[in-house]
């Protein structure tokens, strides 16, 4: 980012003298050792991040079967934690990223030019809500209205595992949790997909318009292809948003025990995140280090699935053909 | 002559290739408005006489004018133009779907936390409070403290470290810190609290709990975000500037001080509003690193700190005996944290457009 990359004739004395070497100054060692010592900060904390976890964790790791919390061990205690989390997350996966990429092509391509960047920016307000506040809003205005529905999937649908039921009177199921998460994660998928589908060649789509294409046969040969990875990206990404996500489902999810596909009854697996902050304010002991234990593997879990989005970015970034 | 005409016997005889749009006729003006007034009156008629429901009464509308018209376009227009519709109609849909959750979030929370939004709650804590009034004074005080604790650590680092991938860094250093802020852009919040717990259970002893502890495990969720903003904001600055003060003889510190930064002043300062908007609203990492308390409390060192999410989410989960006055307080925070959150999104726009450099 220095001299050495302007393009064409430089202005003459931009370039340092070739024998002599570039004077620094007091001032400049300072300046870019606080710098470099700000970069390295954040390597620290994230090591210490690690650090500290894995040495409060660690006890969860060697003790005795039978103290951990339901007396079967660790990784009995963090397996049905482990599903909740990962089923809570593919529902809202699996809701948002089809309505993420509907969304995404309205704005870019059927919205009038003039309204697109204002509803872009509603769209943004939606990632800007607090989490506790889609908690409060699931459980008290979702989940509610949400019941009618689950005793209709119930009466119809009941012969699929989903929906065998008997469906929550209350309403706060995984079901209704996947679908706050599907709210919030909304907003990631939208704005990665869009960044994207403005970045397809206006070569491409006129050519296909061109060739006698409608809009849809456009979108189809020209956008989406061009678009894929960063969809796919942007449904990691919020994934990854979706395994963390604490006050939303650790309010609306009626939480009691075991591992079960049945997604409308009040009987749920917890998530990793909303069991530490269910537990943790009273917990003492060897609980805590239970629960950090678990927050540690949903750090690792997360860490996983974005680096995979990263890398999927990444790898796009550079064959591109944009570029 | 008769070379011609067979010719064109020959070319009578190809069938012409069926390209779906040619002779076709095209749908009146008026055909989507229409369709969905029709579909919308047809709707309303069956719904009368079996009984009417607002929200089924959309939907059915919606999947009968995307039925229906797909049906009329398919016979006047063809597969492929009716397909092009069908698809405008779901896109359509699908967005303003997508804005129904916004409306009714904003809607429920007004709606439930007007009721307790008076001058008491501003000014009361929740001190010897039983039931009725009441208020969250020392909440709202909290969370400023704490938000503006990790604000002062993470904008420093976050600003300096941009500094350093864009003006500095090469290698492998730099391409280590960049791999490192994704990984923390990552981080699910409440990790980041129990990391504070952690660091600070060696530190005092474990179950401390007080506000600093708290600054410590939002300033991780905040720090990458003010450095992926701060990064791009910088990226951007055209690099004639720079060169052009280092023509003039400047030092490359004082450039970025006195170039590189101002020009992109209104960037990064609306970038880090919105890092301060997404974590003022954290409530797990406060959870359990911070906890509650229900007096006023000034000193982030010592103590427990009562916060807004906090405060909200546990009136909410664990309320008192009468449970109105206790529902009542938690909505009504939640509204003061929506209109702050909001407030401090408008602003960052705001910032972004009017310092923003006059390029032209």
């Amino acid at each position: 980012m220095s001299t050495e990359t302007s393009p064409g004739p430089a202005p003459a004395g931009a370039a340092a003298p070739p024998s002599t070497k570039p004077v620094v100054q007091a001032g400049d060692r300072i300046f870019s050792g606080l710098a470099k010592g700000a970069g390295i900060l954040i390597l620290v904390v994230l090591a210490g991040v690690a650090a500290f976890l894995i040495v409060q964790a660690a006890p969860a790791f060697f003790a005795p079967a039978e103290d951990i919390p339901g007396g079967a061990g660790f990784l009995a205690y963090v397996g049905p934690l482990i599903f909740g989390t990962l089923l809570a997350a593919l529902i809202a996966l699996l809701i948002a990223t089809p309505l993420a990429v509907a969304v995404a092509l309205f704005i870019t391509h059927y919205a009038p030019r003039r309204l697109a960047q204002g509803l872009g920016y509603l769209v943004d307000l939606l990632a800007a809500v607090p989490s506790i506040i889609y908690g409060l809003w699931g459980a008290g205005t979702l989940a509610v209205a949400a019941v009618p529905l689950m005793q209709w999937l119930e009466r119809y649908l009941g012969w699929i595992p989903f929906f065998a039921g008997p469906a929550s009177v209350t309403g706060r199921t995984m079901l209704v949790a996947g679908l706050v998460l599907a709210v919030m994660i909304l907003p990631i998928i939208t704005a990665v997909s869009r960044e994207v589908f403005l970045q397809t060649p206006k070569l491409h789509e006129e050519a296909a318009l061109a060739l006698g294409a409608t809009r849809w046969e456009m979108i189809r040969m020209a956008v989406l292809p061009f678009g894929r990875s960063g969809i796919i990206s942007g449904a990691m990404l919020g994934l990854g948003r979706a395994l963390g996500e604490t006050m939303a489902v650790a309010i609306v999810l009626s939480v009691s025990g075991g591992i079960t596909f049945n997604l409308i009854s009040n009987g749920n697996p917890s998530t990793i995140a909303a069991n530490i902050a269910l537990q943790f304010p009273e917990a003492s002991g060897l609980t805590v280090n239970v629960l950090i234990a678990s927050g540690l593997v949903l750090f690792l879990i997360t860490l996983a699935v974005n680096s995979i989005a990263r890398y999927i970015v990444n790898r796009r970034r550079e064959f591109s053909g944009a570029n | 002559m008769s070379i011609d005409t067979t010719q064109r016997e020959r070319a009578d005889q190809i069938p012409p290739i069926p390209s779906g749009l040619e002779e076709r006729g095209q749908l009146p003006r008026w055909a989507m408005p229409g369709a969905l007034a029709a579909s919308a009156v047809v709707v309303g008629v069956v719904f009368a006489i079996i009984g009417f429901n607002v929200g089924l009464w959309v939907v059915l509308t919606a999947v009968l004018y995307a039925v229906g018209l797909y049906a009329w376009s398919r016979a006047v227009e063809g597969r492929r133009k009716a397909t092009d519709r069908l698809v405008t109609i779901i896109v359509s849909g699908a967005f303003i779907l997508a804005l129904i959750p916004l409306v009714s979030v904003v809607v429920t929370v007004i709606g439930q936390g007007i009721a307790r939004f008076d001058p008491e709650f501003f000014t009361s804590s929740m001190r010897g409070v039983v039931g009725e009034g009441g208020g969250a004074y020392h909440a709202i005080i909290g969370t400023l403290i704490i938000t503006a604790l990790a604000a002062l650590m993470s904008i420093p680092v976050g600003l300096l470290t941009a500094v350093y991938l864009v003006e500095y860094g090469k290698g492998r250093l730099a391409r280590a810190i960049t791999f490192f802020v994704d990984v923390m852009t990552g981080i699910p919040s409440i990790v980041a609290g129990l990391f504070a717990v952690a660091l600070f259970a060696i530190i005092v002893g474990p179950g401390a709990r007080f506000g600093f502890a708290g600054s410590v495990a939002l300033s991780v969720l905040m720090i990458p975000v003010v450095v992926r903003a701060t990064e791009e904001m910088l990226k951007i600055v055209p690099n004639e500037l720079r060169e052009a003060s280092y023509a003039l003889g400047v030092t490359k510190w004082r450039t970025i001080l006195k170039v590189v930064i101002p020009t992109s002043i209104a960037g990064i300062a609306s970038g880090i509003t919105l890092a301060i908007a997404r974590v003022i609203g954290e409530t797990a990492p406060l959870l359990v690193a911070v906890g509650l308390t229900t007096a006023v409390n000034f000193n982030p060192f010592d103590g427990r700190m009562a916060t807004l999410p906090v405060f909200s989410y546990l009136s909410y989960a664990t309320p008192g005996v009468p449970r109105e006055p206790y529902l009542e307080r938690a909505w009504t925070a939640a509204l003061v944290l929506i209109i702050i959150v909001m407030v401090l999104n408008l602003l960052a726009r705001l910032i972004a457009r009017v310092f923003a450099p006059k390029t032209r």
